[in-house]
């Protein structure tokens, strides 16, 4: 994943978002990235430094909420914690049905001023 | 309208259409709230703005781009998602040579490691490019763009993408495709669409296949039949066996007038 194009649309979208709600600057902007959603946080928090510079988040500060992956066993109907998608339900041992949770890549919220 | 799932598809249990997008039934991600307050600063200035807003759809974004694309070159673009061993291969093998003279068929073929499935087509005469994928299960439209340059496309009416084997990833994926196809193979019971509900309601068309081992298996058709009209209730159903050629006949006809329509 290139977290250098992720975090500069990250930016956009949140300046975007400040104007349209009339704030002079961003103080936070909060992420929810989710195991499996192919973006690795360290790289995001590097791009973060570059990208936020000259921009109503030149001050902002970062925060990463990290999503387990969660995955769903339609016969037990359970849910159950995963690394990827071939994992087995640890009830049956039938494969996942489903991903519940772990694919998040987006914008939670944002502290304006 | 689709009552189950609110969609714009699926009247009837009809395929809703070639070229049409898949609808997606995930978050709803336009609610986009005022600021709220908060009441427990002193500054009334500051407030925190709930966005909850997909940061890069970006495979969505290619998916479409290959959609258009595809859309301009008329081609009929079917993705073909099961379990591994359900078929996939076999039936676009037999799908190819029996619409030869009638349609010309090309295939992108996903697979974690091996072109054993591109070098069975090829042996066929079938013009087909390999996706290696590695640890990554399932195709995404990227590769699908990468892929699909290297096939001479003018050359070609219909185009099968052969996803990587598994039931739950690639529900996840638009690659830009007018169809997408599930396979259900008799061997694997007809529970399958009960345990693997966001594929195969996504699908715009399910195929049975192996018939020729129903019996032996002692596949449980009305039930099957009933629960893919529950979960896939948009699809349409045909049942077929690439080995014996039973049922191939429909199918052949299904896509010639879907390529008709694209
Ligand atoms: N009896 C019978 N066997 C079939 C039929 N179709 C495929 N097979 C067999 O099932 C096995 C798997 O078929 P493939 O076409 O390789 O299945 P696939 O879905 O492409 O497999 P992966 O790419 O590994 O996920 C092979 O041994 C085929 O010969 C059929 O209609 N009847
Ligand atoms: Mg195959
Ligand atoms: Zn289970």
């Amino acid at each position: 994943m290139h977290e250098v194009a992720l975090m500069t649309e990250a930016v956009r979208l949140a300046v975007e978002a400040a104007r349209a709600a009339g704030a002079q600057r961003v103080t936070a902007l909060r992420l929810r990235v989710g195991a499996l959603s192919g973006a690795a946080p360290e790289a995001m928090e590097f791009a973060w430094d570059v990208v936020r510079r000259g921009t109503l988040l030149a001050d902002a500060r970062l925060e990463i909420e990290r999503v387990p992956a969660v995955g769903w066993c339609p016969s037990c109907r359970v849910e159950f914690d995963t690394t990827g998608c071939w994992s087995e339900c640890p009830r049956c041992q039938e494969p996942a049905g489903e991903l519940r949770r772990g694919r998040e890549l987006e914008i939670a919220s944002m502290e304006l001023e | 309208m689709c009552k189950e799932c609110g969609c714009e598809s699926g009247a009837g249990g009809a395929v809703a259409g070639v070229g049409e997008p898949r609808h997606p039934h995930g978050a709803d991600p336009a609610h986009p709230p005022g600021p709220r307050q908060r009441a427990d600063r002193a500054d009334a200035t500051l407030a925190t703005l709930e966005l909850n807003r997909p940061l890069l759809e970006k495979n969505d974004r290619l998916a479409e781009r290959n959609r258009g694309f595809f859309k301009a070159k008329k081609l009929l673009v079917l993705n073909l998602v099961s379990a591994p061993g359900s078929g996939k291969t076999a039936l676009i093998r037999e799908t190819a040579l029996r619409l030869r003279g009638r349609l010309r068929v090309g295939v992108i073929v996903g697979d974690l490691a091996t072109d054993n499935d591109a070098a069975r087509l090829r042996t066929a005469e079938i013009p087909v490019v390999q996706v290696t994928t590695g640890t990554v299960c399932h195709l995404d439209a990227e590769m699908v763009a990468q892929a699909a340059s290297q096939l001479n496309l003018d050359a070609l009416d219909v185009l099968f993408i052969e996803n990587v084997g598994n039931l739950v990833c690639p529900a996840d994926f638009d690659l830009g495709e007018d169809l997408r196809v599930v396979l259900l193979a008799t061997p694997e019971g007809e529970d399958k669409p009960l345990k693997y509900p966001p594929l195969f309601h996504s699908a715009h068309v399910v195929l049975v296949t192996k018939s020729d081992l129903a019996a032996a298996v002692e596949f449980d058709r009305g039930q099957a039949l009933a629960n893919l009209k529950r979960i896939s209730h948009h699809a349409e159903i045909f049942e077929l066996s690439a080995r014996t050629g039973d049922g191939m006949a429909a199918w052949l006809t299904f896509l010639e007038q879907a390529r008709a329509r694209s």
